[in-house]
């Protein structure tokens, strides 16, 4: 692949401090009524561009992140990679969104531009690092043309290029328009790992500073004269349309423009969000319900219960499951546990902005994590070409897989809006809280019922476990969907018989990948009950567990060191029990041990966690850890306080921080990181974190109470 | 009309005087450091400083800001906020970043009470700030780092 | 932390409160009626003045035992919430004046005056808040006691906060913070009756002896 290195006599991209990370400010020749936003590419009314490097005349280095960040870190991450091969000095790195181009900016795992199941790193470990070689090697030939000396004797250190022989020296900036007009390298040549400076160390973060000053632009901070504000007032049921509405009260609020019905409900216009607010509040809706979902979560799980027994999709069938059952001597175990409905709860609810361009090009400013989608949704919507759009990816305040949907189903909403206005004004939308948790695409809720066989010699012969619940990639129900078994499946422990069956659920509410997806039923119900049949057998859950690890490497390598962290075997603390996990999910090992004990309400309270990850050759140990600590956070919550559930008559519940809780400070454990040392090629760290947390609380619960978890969220109602 | 001062400059407002503070520094006066998260003061994203006390903005009506004081976090300044920022940047606290400026502004208010802060201390002040990235091992610890830079 | 410090910024908050006035975005006053709280003259016939100043402990005690009051009279450090009187979210304690703790003060959510929260969760209408929101000290407690128990606490000056049964009285018929249990703000069940009421009932028992029910 080849690179084009794009200087400064294109429009105004590195014109100084100004374009530091995220707190760009638009020039004025942009879009003049843009007030506040960041565009795609960091520059303005650039056309698209086949670019992952720009190198500034002020020796600055900016890297186009085709992912999003939303905390995961990959501005850090990509721009290590560039920088590594580029010889780059840190303090000159800079990241910003890459504009929106399912071909330019695909992500290589999937064939589209997209964030998504923790491969930001993964997919783009040799493009960046091809990027930033081809860039040094412009730079190189640049100064060697410069200086007249041969290309091969010049070193280029810490953003420093240099010519020994003739003592010449140069930043990068000095040489970025010369070396613009060099001959991208056919096939550059990649370093040795041995030889990395860069990757592998802890170097600081490059959204810190602007994440703690309040600078950092975000979509909802995205700013427009004579902007208008909206907001939809929509169904709390599933399926829900509008029947009618009125809208007298609405219109008589200060600052409400306007009421249109959309798609998806009823949009407020107003000069400012409470009005908005204020306006919606004040409508009258009747929703018609004839297509809602109207079973309540309990009836839904009758429901799964009853297709547990009806005939279901063979993920895997290996051995003979029922003659293993029927062995004389063999003693078996059986659970059923649910799992609810889960809201990802992003800080940063979902928003987009539309401000029209001087250029005749709407912008659309979101937090893109399928920005090709939303980019093709907002245009159809709109009827627009898609040139005429242009999707700004926006920092996001998180997603947890939230903000990436097929079709775009929050991009339509927004577009819808922004349409119904007539687009005579820049607009923002805005879901609140409510909007959020009520919003639908869940991890979807699941029942799974586990039967286990031990022989007479305690060890574990038969494995069936049938998973019932929706598919997240809408599977016909005679399809398997991976998606839903991924763990169980592939179970990784040496089980001669091994059967697991799918059943996949069709219902109104819509499901969606939530931040590690199958893995975060299925690690907690294949290392739960794996825990179990440990204990029934008298065997200790990691010498358990490592026994029948017998072809992998890397799990055993997690276990073994997270046991030596944790000092694994020693006293616990009195009133205190320990419990382990160990997932591999998206290509990465993480294991971890818990402790914990009984709070003052007689709930699991869990004071550490001992986390060892194996991601393959690591690039930031700290951004690495970051993940683990978060994603052990996340997952916890979930497991002791969170679901979403329907009421009577299929309402939803849930609709806010009070009710769907999620961890704080005072609950949140002290967590330990050790990354394994490797040199295999990287893997993700967004999601990995989360699948073993649940288990390894539940395993530690169940030794320290003698009661297993069967239902998720630990904690009823999720109020202790 | 309603007058008060934010970040030291003078402001009036004659909008709708139940308008929360959170838009008005917002939509109206264009400082978008202070989040929304809840809108009922559950996630302390909105957190600002109300005459000297940590506030969320989000339900506090601008008619209840009538001659105070509002400092939010593209104001704060003085030894605890430096102590924080570095602190902060040192140990690469945010990971989305949304709630931070509300995490800063509670931390910020900890240290100015309570310079020296326990566990207790730091959960007691900052329970009321939810972070979906969990990023709370490193508030924690940043916010016992800035005690320290503080001291020393 | 001073107790000090903390009390100085209550001051500021009555201040600011003081300055709002009848500030908008403040829940209009609902209009309770009397109906489940039964008048002192609804008494009048019990002729016994011990058994009619249990009586009439007794009726107060459906304003006393409500969750809107107890919910601050919590037996530990955190107060309660809702009519369920679940632990209140977000977490938050007591602290040394009872006014929460440094950098969460009861202050940081709860004005001077009940809030209308507009177009969120339909289970939050309102933040309650009052000038003086507090917790009631810990000696105080009413979370868990019988309602004798509560009634001899009331009477004991170690744990009443060294008032005389008079100040009791007045405390309950005028104080502005116990009103609050009328005027709780929307979505929120208010006490029954009205404080006039309460305050009456309070009043008669203490002129006929203060007796205070077995359990």
């Amino acid at each position: 692949m080849t690179f084009q290195m794009i200087t400064t006599t294109r429009r105004g991209f590195l014109q100084g401090a100004g374009l530091v990370i995220g707190i760009a400010v638009a020039p004025k020749a942009f879009a003049a009524s843009v007030a506040q936003g960041v565009p795609a590419g960091g520059g303005s009314g650039l056309p698209q561009m086949n670019a992952f490097v720009k190198v500034g005349t002020d020796d600055t280095v900016t890297i186009l992140s085709k992912h999003i960040e939303f905390g995961q870190g990959p501005f850090t991450g990509l721009a290590t990679l560039v920088a590594e091969e580029l010889d780059a000095d840190w303090n000159q790195m800079r990241a910003v969104h890459s504009p929106a181009d399912d071909k330019v900016y695909a992500n290589l795992m999937f064939g589209m531009q997209g964030t998504g199941g923790s491969t930001a790193i993964a997919n783009s470990y040799e493009q960046y690092r091809t990027a930033g070689a081809t860039a040094r090697a412009m730079l190189v030939a640049a100064a060697a043309e410069e200086w007249g000396v041969p290309a091969a004797e010049i070193t280029v250190e810490k953003g420093r290029i240099r010519h020994a022989a003739s003592g010449k020296e140069s930043g990068f900036g000095a040489l970025a328009d010369k070396a613009a007009q060099q001959t991208p390298p056919t096939d550059p040549k990649l370093k040795d790992p041995k030889d990395f400076v860069l990757i592998g160390k802890d170097l600081p973060k490059l959204d810190t500073a602007e994440k703690s000053n309040g600078k950092a632009i975000y979509t909802l901070d995205v700013l427009a004269d004579d902007m208008l504000f909206a907001v939809v007032a929509h169904a709390d049921h599933f399926g829900a349309t509008v029947k009618s509405f009125d809208d007298g009260e609405a219109r008589k609020v200060q600052g409400v423009v306007d009421v249109k019905q959309v798609p998806q409900g009823v949009a407020v216009y107003a000069d400012n969000t409470f009005a908005a607010l204020k306006g919606r509040a004040a409508l009258t809706v009747e929703w018609d319900l004839s297509k809602a979902e109207t079973r309540s979560s309990s009836e839904l799980e009758a429901d799964f219960a009853k297709m547990v027994a009806e005939k279901g999709i063979d993920a895997v069938n290996k051995g003979d499951v029922g003659k293993a059952f029927s062995e004389p001597g063999v003693q078996s175990l059986e659970a059923e546990i649910v799992f609810p409905f889960l809201a990802h709860a992003p800080m940063e609810p979902l928003d987009a902005a539309f401000v029209m361009g001087d250029d005749g090009v709407l912008d659309v400013y979101t937090g893109a994590q399928f920005p090709g989608g939303d980019h093709m949704a907002a245009a159809q919507v709109l009827g627009l070409d898609a040139s005429k759009v242009r999707l700004n990816t926006q920092l996001a305040g998180g997603s947890f897989g939230r903000r990436a949907q097929f079709g775009s189903p929050y991009m339509q909403e927004a577009a819808e809006v922004y349409k119904a206005s007539g687009g005579k004004r820049p607009l923002k939308h805005m879901w609140t809280r409510e909007d959020d948790i009520r919003g639908g695409f869940y991890r979807p809720m699941y029942l799974h019922r586990m039967k286990g066989a031990i022989d007479a010699d305690g060890k574990v012969v038969a494995w069936d476990q049938t998973i019932v619940g929706q598919s997240i990639m809408g599977k016909a129900s005679t399809e398997l969907d991976d998606s839903s078994v991924e763990g169980a499946h592939t179970l990784p422990y040496a089980i001669g018989n091994l059967r697991v069956i799918s059943h996949n659920v069709a219902l109104t509410i819509p499901p969606l990948w939530w931040r590690s997806v199958g893995h975060t039923h299925t690690g907690f119900a294949v290392e739960t009950f794996v825990d179990e049949l440990l204990q029934k057998v008298g065997k200790d859950p990691v010498e358990g567990r490592l026994a029948m690890l017998t072809n992998e490497p890397r799990h055993t390598g997690t276990l073994k060191r997270v046991a030596e962290m944790a000092d694994w075997g020693s006293a616990v603390p009195v009133g205190r029990e320990r419990g382990v996990a160990v997932v591999k999910s998206f290509g990465t090992y993480v294991s971890q041990i818990v402790e914990v004990s009984r709070d003052e309400g007689g709930f699991p309270r869990v004071h550490k966690v001992w986390c060892a990850v194996d991601c393959g050759q690591p690039i930031n140990p700290n951004v690495i850890a970051a993940q683990m600590e978060g994603g052990v956070g996340y997952g916890l919550g979930a497991v002791l306080f969170d679901e979403v559930t329907l009421g009577e008559g299929g309402k939803i519940v849930q609709s806010n921080f009070h009710d769907y809780r999620s961890i704080r400070i005072n609950e949140m454990p002290h967590v330990e990181v050790a990354v394994i040392a490797s040199t295999e090629k990287p893997t993700g760290v967004g999601e990995p974190g989360v699948p073993p947390i649940g288990p390894a609380t539940a395993n530690a619960w169940r030794r320290l109470t003698g009661t297993p978890v069967r239902r998720l969220p630990i904690v009823p109602g999720g109020v202790s | 009309m309603v007058s008060f001062t934010l970040n030291g400059t003078e402001k009036t407002f004659d909008g709708d005087p139940d308008t929360p503070l959170l838009w008005v520094i917002r939509d109206f006066e264009k400082l978008t450091g202070t989040k929304y998260g809840c809108g009922v003061a559950q996630c302390g994203a909105c957190t600002v400083h109300l005459d000297g006390s940590p506030r969320r903005s989000c339900i506090t009506p601008i008619s209840m800001v009538e001659g105070s004081d509002v400092v939010t976090v593209e104001g704060i300044s003085g030894a605890e906020a430096d102590a924080v920022h570095k602190a902060w940047l040192a140990l690469d606290v945010p990971q989305c970043g949304y709630c931070q400026s509300g995490q800063i502004m509670s931390a910020v208010a900890l240290l100015q009470l309570t310079p020296k802060p326990s566990d207790e201390d730091i959960d007691g002040a900052m329970a009321g700030n939810i972070c979906r990235c969990a990023t709370y091992q490193r508030v924690r610890q940043a916010i016992k780092d800035a005690a320290g830079m503080m001291e020393g | 932390m001073s107790v000090s410090r903390l009390l100085f910024i209550a001051g500021l908050s009555a201040a600011v409160a003081a300055a709002a006035g009848l500030a908008a975005g403040v829940s209009a006053a609902q209009d309770h009626t009397a109906a489940t709280l039964k008048p002192a003259s609804d008494f009048e016939q019990i002729t016994d003045k011990t058994a009619r100043a249990v009586a009439l402990f007794e009726e107060a005690g459906k304003v006393i035992q409500h969750p809107r009051c107890v919910n601050c009279h919590p037996a530990g450090d955190k107060p309660l919430q809702g009519m369920g009187m679940h632990p209140h979210q977000p977490p938050v304690a007591r602290g040394e004046a009872d006014i929460g703790m440094p950098g969460m003060m009861c202050g940081t959510c709860h004005g001077p005056a009940n809030v209308d929260v507009v177009a969120q969760a339909e289970t939050i209408k309102s933040i309650p808040g009052n000038p003086a929101w507090h917790l009631a000290p810990i000696e105080m407690a009413w979370e868990g006691r019988s309602l004798g128990q509560i009634c001899e606490q009331i009477k004991d000056p170690a744990r009443n906060g060294g008032k005389t049964l008079d100040e009791i009285v007045e405390h309950m018929a005028h104080d502005d913070l116990v009103g609050w249990g009328w005027d709780p703000g929307a979505g929120r069940e208010s006490v029954p009756g009205t404080q006039e009421v309460f305050g009456e009932l309070m009043r008669r028992w203490a002129a006929d002896g203060a007796a205070c029910p077995k359990a």
